[in-house]
């Protein structure tokens, strides 16, 4: 028996992974707006749902939840393969359809039931240790504990079992169909996991929450590695640690924890999407930056060579002649001028710029190599 | 019926409320129809969504600032989330190799989640007067008073006179950005005011139908009127009117009816009047273009059917011969629609009637199958 703040974050953390895995299809197959829109439409099949079994907390209600994910998609694409609308367009006039009528049927005919939309959007994961799932008089433990566990697995199974099959289909549809199956059932079978996996999530969590959860890791773990292995566990590996830090950052000052996670993710991207090595800001900066010092020096070294040894040359190659040729300011010509130096391409005699064999080489290939 | 709608009338006219709505809905549809159609020609449906979402952490931010649930006050913090959402979502898209959709989902889930924590940490000060927030989450468009009217009035006539000043320059970026580049116009400056208007369009709209169906007010009057044009002017126009007409009719039809909220009812409303301008639209409608195929279908089957009886004449040496529906049917195993292609070619005069029921291409018939075989 662990005490509810323990729970609380094991609850966080696997709803956290059971959201990253299939995310990371979601996001490489460029349909991270469709978690948006199956976590809201679930609440149409939500009250379908329990309008039929009249319970809130029927197995059932997952059922129909991921029957509406797959509705869902379904309808945007029919939407979308008429060719009148865009896929954005479509998702956008599906997803509040669907959840306009759950809202409808809610407050026309169940309102005095604990169903409403603000519990679907919003969610809170603080009351979620209290409501036990207890058989044959032994507290197993929180039922929200158990019934994403039960999701986590399905999607570990999904995943490890279909690997290649929703590989190929992520980044060559058309190859898969050649060889010999149809990449829209692993498509509509992925989206029923998503559907499943919001719907779990969405008691504990609400809608948004899932939608951070899903899109937020893998795309954060996408600005750190190209490899697929490597991304789907740094998603899972993220999902816990914006999930754990949330919950720390909640209890810190009373607030919100799905939110608190939620921001935490915020926090992680903004820093990878500043400090990642390979497309971090920085890096993309520092690498530009750099690029166009070499370039520049390159330009240099031609200018040199071109004027060397004929008569203009005492003219042409002189510092501080420089910035009427080249063009360039001062702090430019010393900056670039110092790096040619450092790297021994040029030498300086009597205010003259003077190459080097190496630096005269570059020149040569320069020219020769365009 | 002819009772009700008597009934409905003088309700509209009497109560005080039911107008005030009306009149509300009615200016957000047209400010979020005029622009939604911007944003669904930009492949931005979804920005509406995502911007919607965005809002809340400013209005939260607004009211702990100021203590003011004021109106304005609220308002230009959700319109300053939504622009740093914008900037974000931009720079996302920009410098890294994520796709626009990723982008959308980050910012919208992350700046709610924000919104939310600042929520609940208001929430837990004395000052609990912060009830009033919550209807930016889902909208009470029944709540609705004067002054959010007459606020809504301003910022959309703000609005829209923007939208005539900048008309041309906002369709040369939306559709040719290259073009407008090479004119001398700033693309982005303009991109930016564009967002900046839909941004706008979205926080007013927010109390009225909420966080989620804000969404569909962009979209589905835009989406809609697409069906019916291929030009601009007449598709924001025409967006604009779909969107007042369903938010006026959204907000009788649910006074009409107990429990039944408005934001979803007026989400409704445009559903099917998207759903029925996608199946009736004149040329591009779903309708329009079976009629098109059953038109071409047949014409090919007739120019089929004309063919066989060149060939028949052919057989036969010129001796006008005639042949009946039997032999021509048995020809057309491939195509069918026989007896309906003969009448047709009886009727233009490319083939006639030799005995009963028997017939014989014409010079004239003849003519037009040769004259096609040279052309191809």
């Amino acid at each position: 028996m662990i005490g509810p703040e323990l729970e609380i974050q094991f609850i966080a953390s696997v709803v956290a992974v059971a959201c990253a895995l299939p995310g990371v299809f979601l996001v490489l197959r460029k349909m991270a707006m469709m978690s948006d829109a199956i976590s809201h439409s679930i609440l149409f099949g939500i009250v379908v749902m329990f309008f039929v079994t009249k319970e809130i907390t029927s197995p059932l209600l997952l059922l129909g939840a991921a029957a509406t994910g797959i509705i869902t998609v379904g309808m945007v694409e029919m939407t979308h393969k008429t060719k009148l609308l865009k896929e954005d367009a479509s998702i956008g006039i599906v997803f509040p359809l669907l959840f306009s009528i759950g809202v409808i049927l809610i407050s026309k005919y169940a309102g005095d039931v604990h169903l409403d939309s603000d519990a679907v959007l919003l969610g809170e994961l603080a009351f979620a240790p209290f409501d036990r799932f207890v058989v044959l008089g032994i507290d197993i433990g929180p039922k929200s504990l158990i019934v994403m566990l039960v999701i986590l697995v399905l999607n570990i199974l999904f995943i490890a079992i279909f690997y290649k099959e929703l590989k190929l289909t992520i980044f060559d549809p058309g190859l898969a169909r050649a060889l010999g199956f149809n990449p829209n059932i692993i498509h509509y079978t992925l989206m029923a996991f998503v559907s499943i996996t919001a719907v779990g999530a969405f008691d504990a969590v609400g809608s948004i929450l899932v939608v951070a959860l899903m899109i937020g890791p893998p795309a954060i773990a996408y600005l750190i590695t190209e490899r697929l292995s490597r991304m789907l566990v740094l998603s899972a590996v993220l999902g816990v640690l914006s999930a754990v830090s949330g919950y720390w950052l909640a209890s810190l000052f009373d607030v919100s924890i799905a939110g608190s996670i939620a921001t935490m993710i915020g926090v992680l991207f903004v820093l990878t999407f500043l400090f990642s090595p390979l497309n971090g800001m920085i890096a993309l900066m520092y690498r530009k930056r750099k690029q166009g010092i070499v370039f520049a020096a390159r330009i240099l070294l031609v200018h040199l060579s071109h004027h060397e040894g004929k008569p203009e040359s005492e003219e042409e190659n002189r510092y501080h002649n420089l910035d009427k040729h080249l063009h360039w300011n001062k702090e430019r010509i010393k900056k670039i001028v110092a790096y040619a130096q450092d790297r021994k391409l040029i030498h300086i005699e009597n205010e003259m710029l003077l190459l080097t064999d190496s630096g005269r080489k570059l020149a040569q290939t320069s020219i020769t190599a365009s | 019926m002819h009772n009700t709608i008597m009934e409905f009338l003088s309700e509209l006219f009497s109560s005080y409320t039911l107008r005030v709505v009306a009149l509300g809905a009615a200016v957000l549809g047209i400010i979020s129809g005029a622009l939604g159609a911007f944003a669904v020609l930009r492949k931005q449906s979804l920005l509406g969504d995502a911007l919607s979402h965005a809002a809340l952490p400013g209005i939260v931010l607004a009211f702990i600032i100021t203590s003011s649930k004021a109106m304005p006050v609220l308002v230009l913090g959700a319109a300053a989330a939504g622009w740093l959402a914008t900037l974000f979502i931009f720079a996302i898209t920009r410098y890294t190799k994520l796709k626009n959709d990723t982008a959308l989902g980050v910012v919208l889930s992350v700046f709610f989640g924000f919104g939310l924590v600042l929520l609940s940490y208001i929430q837990k000060t004395p000052r609990a007067a912060q009830a009033g927030l919550e209807k930016f989450l889902f909208g009470q468009a029944a709540a609705m008073m004067k002054e959010d009217v007459f606020l809504m009035v301003v910022a959309g006539v703000i609005v829209l006179v923007l939208l005539v000043l900048f008309w041309k320059e906002f369709k040369l970026t939306s559709f040719d950005p290259d073009f407008a580049k090479s004119m001398g116009i700033s693309v982005r400056k303009y991109e930016m005011l564009l967002t900046s208007l839909l941004v706008i369009s979205i926080v007013i709209g927010l109390q009225t139908v909420g966080v989620v169906l804000m969404s569909a007010m962009v979209v589905a009057p835009a989406a809609a009127a697409r069906q019916w044009t291929d030009k601009l002017s007449i598709m924001v126009l025409l967006s604009a009117f779909f969107g007042a007409a369903a938010g006026v009719s959204g907000a009788v039809i649910s006074s009409m009816s107990a429990k039944m909220p408005t934001g979803p009812t007026i989400v409704l409303t445009l559903s099917s009047i998207f759903i029925l301008s996608m199946i009736f639209a004149p040329a591009r409608g779903i309708v329009w273009g079976w009629l098109r195929e059953l038109k071409n279908r047949r014409a090919i089957q007739t120019e089929a059917v004309l063919e066989d009886f060149y060939f028949l004449d052919a057989q036969h040496g010129g001796m006008e011969r005639g042949h009946t529906v039997k032999v021509l049917r048995t020809m057309s195993l491939g195509h069918g629609g026989v007896e309906r292609s003969i009448k047709k070619l009886q009727e233009e005069g490319f083939i006639r009637r030799v005995e009963d029921k028997k017939w014989v291409i014409t010079p004239k018939g003849s003519k037009h199958i040769e004259s096609k075989n040279i052309e191809s």
